[in-house]
């Protein structure tokens, strides 16, 4: 079989069906158990060094997410 | 002993570029080899004078890089006038010919202005616009200094040098005719260099975040660098024919050629300006609404959808050609699937406004990131309904694509850099407020208005000149020939024209606001990492 032809069967079959079943299992681990309370968190990012990086030493606020704006 | 190595190196740029200008086989390569030789004799006494000097070596780890992200900002505010002020001049010449002066031929007429003006605004202005607000957002948002140090002075400076070279070839004849590709050899190698650097600037400071997680707008930045690395060095596969000049012979011919083109036509689209300024949307409207984004959930699905689809519908570009039929068919029918994902992401934009609706009355700057986001909401249900092929066989070739075009362009890709830009400067320069929002609302109206005369004249224009196209009389001939449709679009072309001049003349009237923001409003008095620009 020439290279085209055996691309183009791969491409079809088993590269689609993993390509689809990626996508699918990103959709399941986004709604994992648990998953609302860390994407709060992501989600507050923009919102916590706005003026100067974070300290070399100094934990990352960002564990608590306090400063989450309501 | 850096300073020796660099020396020598712009030495042998400047003397290489010399001989290239000497023996150039054509214009537009000696003009690019001579600026060339200028820029690299230029920062050659510029590394001489400052061999003597120590390096400054104080610990700047604690502060952003700033002052890139400040010039990151003119040169977008600065190569959006130009880009929008040569839309302009084109509209007007296809509607009066007669500016395609005599004595310009071969310099200014619309074949080689028009890629001028694609260029400027797609590369040079939103260029610059993903520049600087990458390099801003990806700080705020990892908590750390750029990576790299000067390199990102390197990207800056190189990606600018890129659009001036491109800018002269274009005009004096160097174009190797692929749309939105049209660079020569060594142009395209250039940009290659800068954007392996850009990428290196911006993975290395992700890498060093001092966040647990990478906030969602770095994911559409980096797939924004990624994807446009890669089709870029795919669609540019060339064999030059001379060193000495802009000539090359592309590797891949007929079918294949035109597929690989609109495959990275259409993913520039899907990439440069869609998953970069949708990482603009996602930091900057939370930011200017002062609340998270709306589900940070779906716009996980968002980025994976988009990645996923948009890769497959470059063939929408080709139905009716001699592309096979079940490619033109998986194009239109991915491309009809990518409506899913682009709303879902408008509806994340929009929603992030749920419960501060109150501030579309009160904020100027807001309301231009809502239209943004509801242009792009109107021209990806229109882009997916033009390649079913049927509504594409009636659009094709006519006016109808070039609106749908500013709509997305115009609407989602501009509006959205205003209103980036009018959160940035503040900022930057350390000011408390804009100077006037006043200003932000005529430009906000002078702009929603331009657009909409824009994409209703090329509706209108573009329909009737596809109906006239395939009209038949009773007896099977052709009823209109092609002289006819030119002369029956001309009053759109004028509409279209003024909707063009509406728009610049808001662009201009944001250059003052922000020159004005930067003099005249008054200083924020605090202590903060920022320095100002004096």
């Amino acid at each position: 079989m020439d290279t085209y032809s055996l691309l183009r069967e791969f491409a079809d079959s088993w590269m689609l069906l993993s390509l689809f079943l990626f996508f699918a299992m990103v959709v399941l681990w986004v709604f994992r158990p648990g998953a609302r309370r860390t994407y709060q968190e992501t989600a507050g990012i923009p919102f916590r060094h706005e003026d100067r990086p974070a300290a070399a030493s100094a934990p990352a606020e960002a564990q608590a997410g306090k400063d989450l704006p309501k | 002993m850096a300073n020796a190595i660099k020396l020598v190196a712009l030495g042998l740029v400047a003397l290489f570029a010399a001989i290239a200008a000497n023996y150039a086989r054509d214009l537009a390569y000696m003009v690019n080899a001579l600026v060339i030789m200028l820029v690299a004799s230029v920062m050659f006494v510029i590394t001489l004078r400052k061999t003597d000097e120590d390096p400054v070596t104080r610990d700047l780890s604690s502060e952003y890089m700033d002052d890139v992200v400040r010039y990151g900002v003119i040169a977008t505010a600065f190569w959006g006038v130009v880009g929008f002020l040569v839309g302009v001049f084109i509209a007007f010449q296809l509607a009066f010919p007669v500016l395609n002066f005599e004595w310009a031929q071969g310099l200014l007429n619309f074949g080689r202005i028009r890629p001028l003006h694609t260029s400027a605004v797609i590369f040079a202005f939103g260029g610059n616009a993903l520049l600087c607000t990458s390099f801003y957002v990806v700080q705020r948002t990892s908590a750390a200094r750029l990576w790299g140090g000067n390199l990102a002075w390197f990207v800056f400076w190189g990606y600018n040098l890129f659009i001036v070279l491109a800018a002269l070839s274009y005009v004096l004849g160097g174009s190797q005719s692929k749309e939105y590709a049209e660079p020569e050899w060594y142009v395209d190698l250039w940009l290659t260099i800068v954007w392996v650097a850009y990428l290196a600037v911006f993975l290395g400071t992700i890498i060093k975040r001092k966040e647990p997680h990478i906030y969602v707008a770095n994911w559409f930045f980096l797939s924004f660098i990624v994807t446009v690395a890669m089709l870029h060095v795919v669609n540019n596969l060339v064999i030059p024919v001379s060193i000495f000049g802009s000539k090359s012979v592309q590797v891949f011919a007929g079918v294949q050629d035109a597929m690989t083109q609109w495959w990275y036509g259409h993913n520039a689209v899907g990439f440069f300006l869609t998953a970069g300024f949708l990482g603009m949307m996602y930091y900057f409207i939370p930011k200017q609404a002062e609340k998270p984004v709306y589900s940070y959930k779906l716009s996980i699905i968002h980025f994976w959808a988009l990645i996923f689809l948009y890769i497959w519908a470059g063939p929408h570009h080709l139905h009716y050609t001699a592309l096979p039929d079940w490619a033109s068919t998986l194009g239109m029918v991915f491309s009809v699937i990518l409506w899913m994902p682009s709303w879902g992401g408008m509806i994340n934009g929009l929603m992030t406004l749920s419960g501060a609706w109150d501030k579309l009355r009160t904020d100027p700057v807001i309301r231009m990131m809502v239209i943004a986001v509801g242009f792009y909401g109107m021209s990806t249900f229109e882009g997916p309904m033009m390649s079913i092929k049927a509504v594409n066989s009636l659009s094709h070739y006519t006016d109808w694509t070039i609106g749908h075009v500013h709509s997305g362009a115009l609407g989602w890709n501009g509006m959205i850099t205003f209103g980036a830009l009018y959160f940035l400067v503040p900022k930057l320069w350390n000011r408390e407020k804009l100077y006037s929002l006043s200003m932000v609302s005529w430009h906000f109206w002078l702009a929603t208005i331009g657009i909409v005369l824009y994409a209703a004249s090329m509706w209108v224009t573009g329909i009737m000149e596809g109906l006239m196209w395939r009209e038949v009389d009773a007896n099977g001939f052709l009823v209109n020939s092609f002289a006819d449709t030119v002369a029956a679009k001309f009053p759109m072309y004028v509409v279209r024209g003024l909707g063009g001049v509406m728009y610049l003349a808001g662009a201009l009237i944001m250059c003052a606001n922000l020159w004005l923001t930067v003099r005249k409003a008054p200083a924020v008095q605090t202590a903060n990492g920022l320095v100002p620009a004096e």
